[in-house]
């Protein structure tokens, strides 16, 4: 039940964040979590049991682990979108391209420190990095419950804007929507989404990505609603579907995360091959 | 009414848009004719509070339309630029229904409804009323665009080269609707224009800007003779009357 819950709870958000965040920045291919808050996860994770060890209480007690990861994940989030969204419009392979680029240094940095760590100490980092629906505390769903109910809330009174949205920002402020602060409120919802849901299972990369361009392609309409129920849907069936496979089929050989990113990363390629033939 | 004063923009170092002061006149078709660089539709972005000015002030019925509302700006003003965006799975009356938001927030009323519904026959799109944008040709979306911005029922309405990339039948079609839509319903259109006989045959005034002044501003009939063109283009351009209506043979011109 409790597993079942945090699917639901995951993949609803992810869903959310990636589809409104993929409307205010007008594209389908970059995501919130391909823009290194994912990889931010890992970050402070590992500094923590660098720095502290996994006998710390920043380890041991959960809610301290939890709120700052989450803390820290929004924090990058917000400097990010600062440095990126408010100046010029940069195309968006080259933002892309700046994703990637910090998403690799955060990684081999995280790397570079997990070289140093001692190998017992690692392997309870190890299990902090891959998303794992095993051992979640109860507490900590209900306090991502929480923070999801807010932002759902939240979320459903833009409803309307974001479709208006969908008509590009000239069209937006014609009529008459504000569209500026729309958008930061837009993207820090999507940071806080993301980063509840990382912050409770750990990193999904591409699982964003897959949901919110399946429901676009299933559903073909502009209706944030539908689409956001939809991808919100389809990513609780992958979470299910996949960890089926991982317990099932592979007997806990291999993580969600490898099974997810796989299948989300050749789906990636073949947006981005697609995306350039309709550019070319 | 719609004031615009010493409104100044820069990118960069750049002026584009340098002092510019003029006021349009209500209840007619001003057409901003220039050069390309002149800053045309920059000034027009200004005026629809698209973009902040740096200096000066646009004034709507006497009030700053930064200090608008939004929403309340919306009901008054219109403007329509050539956008593409990702998401066309929309169709055409669903894209008009858009233009009722500032009023209905998304929540059409049968009111709302028939505003729809009379923009759509305004343009000429009943029967295709049901089909996505994407099967749509580029001037039956421009079309589209234009009922959306009928529908919005704006006193003003602000066009950026709403012509482009039209073949002559569809420009005639949706000059004469403008015309319409100030001789009929009342209300003011401003356009920017790249053929100067559109703006000849079609609007009520003309501003002529270049390097981001205003060099001309007055009547159609003041501004359209070889005199005044010659300070805006640079180029020599006979103007021949036809049928009454002033046209600009500026092929083979020798500056």
């Amino acid at each position: 039940m409790m597993r079942v819950g945090a699917m639901v709870v995951t993949g609803f958000s992810i869903a959310f964040a990636t589809v409104i965040f993929q409307t205010v920045t007008q594209n389908r291919i970059l995501t919130p979590s391909m823009m290194g808050v994912d990889s931010m996860y890992e970050v402070v994770q590992t500094l923590i049991f660098f720095f502290a060890g996994s006998a710390s209480i920043w380890v041991v007690n959960q809610y301290l682990n939890f709120f700052t990861s989450l803390v820290a994940m929004v924090f990058f989030a917000m400097l990010l979108y600062r440095l990126l969204f408010r100046a010029d419009k940069f195309p968006i392979y080259l933002l892309l391209l700046i994703g990637m680029i910090i998403g690799t240094f955060l990684g081999s940095f995280v790397s570079f420190l997990q070289v140093l760590i001692d190998p017992v100490e690692y392997l309870s980092l190890q299990n902090k990095l891959f998303a794992s629906f095993i051992n979640i505390k109860v507490q900590l769903l209900y306090i991502a419950i929480g923070i999801l109910v807010v932002a759902f809330i939240y979320g459903y009174t833009i409803l309307n804007k974001l479709d208006v949205a969908t008509l590009g920002r000239d069209n937006a402020i014609n009529l008459g929507i504000n569209y500026d602060r729309l958008v930061m409120n837009v993207l820090i919802l999507a940071a806080i989404l993301i980063s509840t849901s990382t912050a409770l299972v750990g990193p999904i990369l591409f699982l964003g990505l897959i949901v919110a361009n399946l429901s676009y392609q299933f559903f073909a309409t502009y209706k944030h609603s539908v689409l956001i129920l939809g991808a919100g849907l389809i990513s609780v069936i992958a979470l299910v579907g996949g960890q089926f496979i991982v317990e099932h089929i592979f007997e806990m050989t291999t993580t969600l995360s490898v099974i997810i990113n796989f299948i989300g990363g050749i789906y990636f390629i073949y947006l981005l091959l697609k995306e350039s033939r309709a550019a070319g | 009414m719609i004031e615009i004063k010493g409104l100044t923009k820069r990118f960069g170092n750049k002026p584009v848009v340098s002092d510019v002061t003029l006021s349009i006149q209500p209840n007619a078709i001003t057409s901003f004719i220039g050069p390309n660089g002149a800053g045309k539709s920059t000034l027009l972005s200004m005026v629809s509070r698209l973009l902040d000015a740096d200096t000066g002030e646009v004034l709507l019925d006497q009030t700053n339309v930064k200090n608008w509302k939004s929403n309340e700006f919306a009901k008054r003003v219109s403007i329509l630029r050539q956008s593409n965006f990702l998401n066309d799975r929309l169709t055409v009356r669903e894209l008009v229904s858009f233009g009722r938001y500032p009023y209905s927030k998304g929540r059409l009323t049968p009111e709302d409804e028939q505003f729809v519904d009379q923009a759509l026959e305004y343009m000429n799109l009943k029967e295709m009323e049901d089909k996505f944008l994407d099967q749509l040709s580029g001037g039956q979306k421009q079309r589209a665009f234009i009922a959306m911005v009928i529908a919005q029922d704006t006193d003003y309405i602000l066009l950026d080269e709403p012509l482009n990339n039209l073949d002559m039948k569809h420009s005639v079609q949706i000059m004469k609707i403008l015309r319409q839509l100030v001789d009929e319903l009342g209300k003011t259109v401003v356009i920017v224009l790249h053929d100067i006989n559109f703006a000849s045959v079609y609007s009520d005034y003309i501003v002529g800007l270049k390097d981001g002044r205003v060099i001309k501003n007055g009547p159609t009939e003041d501004i359209i003779n070889s005199e005044a063109l010659r300070e805006i283009y640079d180029m020599n351009i006979p103007v021949q009357e036809q049928n009454g209506c002033r046209i600009c043979v500026y092929f083979n011109s020798h500056s």
